[in-house]
């Protein structure tokens, strides 16, 4: 009896893809297990909600024990719904391809014939929708439990200042990947040492405009600082007096920031994988 | 008797010894500085900042030292507690020998209380340079003559085994638990956090929520340290001024001894439990 070759079938019945359609579908391929696969996991969005809800209310009591101002409560609720971005771009973006090292899918997202670019948008963009639907609960029970008022300003900044934010920031967060594909056991440790100074430096839980002007500057490199910044100008009444630069200037600089990172991303990629081929770190697996 | 000394030293010492180079030799001792001191300096400047721009930089009050120093040894709760549940984790998971370690001759509950120890030494060195960095730019007056260390030694160390028990207790609930035990330190670290009164008097709490202050042993550790390095402490808030030094003592000790039979109870029956389900090699790749 006549067989055909296992790879024969393949050939046949498979569809060849390549160019913009391959690309797409490595998108959407990734970010599939990103917003599906998380939503499965109702003890996750338990956690990812209740966390950042125990840190706000840790803040927003000692702004009462410290009689501040109603709305520096806003100002905790809505940095701490951001925190949930920041963690996500930590945790599951920059060291995400870490893990996949550790758990051996690395060496078959680079053996697919598809981008790593594309894996690494894909990613982007499904973290971003579950990481929304995360921050829009905790900043909807924040602003319930502590009473918050919104006094929306401007709404389609409000919404132009939130998409550039999130679009610079993941593509810092595409970049760090990229950047933690040499590491190793550090990738968890130096994550882990990007949580609280980035809250500090970005103002999360007050106004960047209180820390030094240099300081402020610099944290701006950051998406964050300037998109909170601008957001919390846009839905409090008395956010202009405190914000640190015009929402205008702050609008301008996310431009230029979400051009920078993508492109950043794009060529660090291409650089980090040749060299991470060249030194064999790939595969490597230091525990 | 004394084969089982041997084998509970025997334990700790290996496990502390383990813990420590897991905990260290990621890096070089530059970078590992840096990582043991940036983390929590940056915490405590976020509360730095939030009662500078409030009070407009008024540090002389007894309301900055209660929350800083609240927030300084609140360190050592994610450092002995979370520590201590976390090897359950790291030797499943990560390393996958945590069922080595069940066949090696070794007391478990002993080896994970071990394996705590790395992280209380480096949990005291950020606890000791966020103390300084107070008591060098920020005006937290701890005059070393006048400090109470008999109280301060002993509270910490009453404080310390505390921690650890109650580690143990969440390292028994962790081994019987698969894909959702990376959340569990935190999540009772920081509920702890916002019923300690770390950071903010249990009076700033609703109602209804103070009681569970009141339960914990943290609160009354957390009173008796500030009030052994700042005597004055305790006028900040009057939620504890009603209690004199000896009787926060001796709540605290009474508390320390329920939460360790608790702590041992409760991992002996996660322990067996998570035997017989097969728990101890479980991995999830997660």
């Amino acid at each position: 009896m006549k067989t055909t070759p296992p790879y024969d079938v393949l050939a046949r019945r498979a569809p060849k893809n390549s160019g913009a359609h391959l690309f797409w579908q490595t998108v959407l391929a990734r970010a599939y297990p990103r917003v599906i696969g998380q939503q499965r996991e109702k003890s996750w969005m338990f956690f990812d909600v209740v966390l950042p809800i125990i840190g706000v209310a840790a803040y927003v009591f000692v702004y009462r024990a410290i009689q501040a101002p109603e709305e520096y409560v806003g100002f905790v609720v809505v940095g701490g719904a951001m925190t949930a971005f920041w963690l996500n771009i930590l945790w599951s973006m920059s060291s995400q391809l870490y893990w996949e090292k550790e758990t051996g899918n690395l060496a078959l997202y680079i053996i697919a014939p598809n981008s790593l670019m594309a894996i690494l948008l894909g990613m982007a963009l499904g973290g971003l929708l579950a990481t929304t639907l995360r921050a829009v609960v905790i900043l909807v029970l924040g602003s319930w439990l502590f009473h918050v008022q919104y006094a929306v300003v401007h709404f389609g900044q409000l919404v132009a200042i939130f998409f550039l934010s999130m679009v610079a920031l993941y593509g810092m967060g595409m970049m760090f990947a990229s950047l933690f594909l040499l590491l190793s056991r550090e990738a968890w440790h130096i994550s882990n040492l990007a949580q609280e100074p980035v809250y500090l430096i970005s103002g999360f839980y007050f106004p960047v405009k209180s820390l030094n002007f240099w300081v402020a500057t610099a944290a701006s490199l950051i998406p964050l600082t300037l998109g909170l910044d601008a957001m919390r100008q846009l839905v409090f009444p008395s956010g202009a007096t405190l914000g640190f630069l015009s929402v205008r200037l702050e609008l301008g600089i996310l431009i230029g920031l979400c051009v920078i990172f993508l492109l950043a991303a794009r060529f660090l990629l291409n650089y980090m994988e040749r060299l991470a081929i060249r030194e064999g770190r790939l595969t490597e697996n230091r525990r | 008797m004394n084969q089982n000394r041997t084998i509970y030293w025997r334990s700790f010492r290996m496990a502390a010894w383990l813990g420590w180079q897991i905990e260290s030799n990621w890096t070089d001792p530059f970078l590992f500085a840096v990582y043991s001191f940036v983390k929590p300096l940056s915490g405590a400047a976020i509360l730095v900042v939030m009662y500078s721009v409030i009070t407009n930089g008024a540090f002389g009050s007894p309301v900055f030292p209660y929350i800083y120093l609240g927030n300084a040894f609140y360190q050592y709760v994610g450092a002995v507690m979370t520590g201590v549940s976390w090897a359950v984790i790291d030797d499943r998971e990560h390393y996958k020998t945590l069922k080595y370690m069940y066949v090696a001759p070794i007391s478990i509950p002993i080896y994970l209380l071990g394996r705590g120890v790395s992280r209380f030494i480096t949990g005291s060195m950020s606890v000791i340079i966020t103390i300084l960095a107070g008591m060098w730019f920020l005006h937290v007056d701890i005059d070393v003559t006048a400090v109470h260390w008999p109280l301060f030694f002993l509270s910490l160390f009453i404080g310390v085994v505390m921690l650890a028990m109650m580690g143990l207790l969440l390292a028994g609930v962790t081994l019987l638990m698969a894909r959702h035990v990376g959340f569990m330190g935190e999540a009772v670290a920081g509920a702890l956090y916002l019923f300690s009164g770390a950071i903010f008097p249990l009076d700033v709490l609703p109602a209804w929520l103070r009681p569970i202050g009141y339960a914990m042993p943290l609160t009354y550790w957390l009173e008796l340290l500030r009030r052994a390095l700042i005597g004055s402490v305790a006028d900040a808030f009057p939620t504890l001024s009603g209690y004199s030094s000896g009787q926060l003592l001796a709540i605290l000790t009474a508390l320390t001894l329920l939460f360790s039979a608790a702590g041992i109870l409760v991992f002996r029956w996660c322990d067996y439990h998570a035997r017989e389900q097969g728990m101890i090699d479980a991995t999830t790749n997660y």
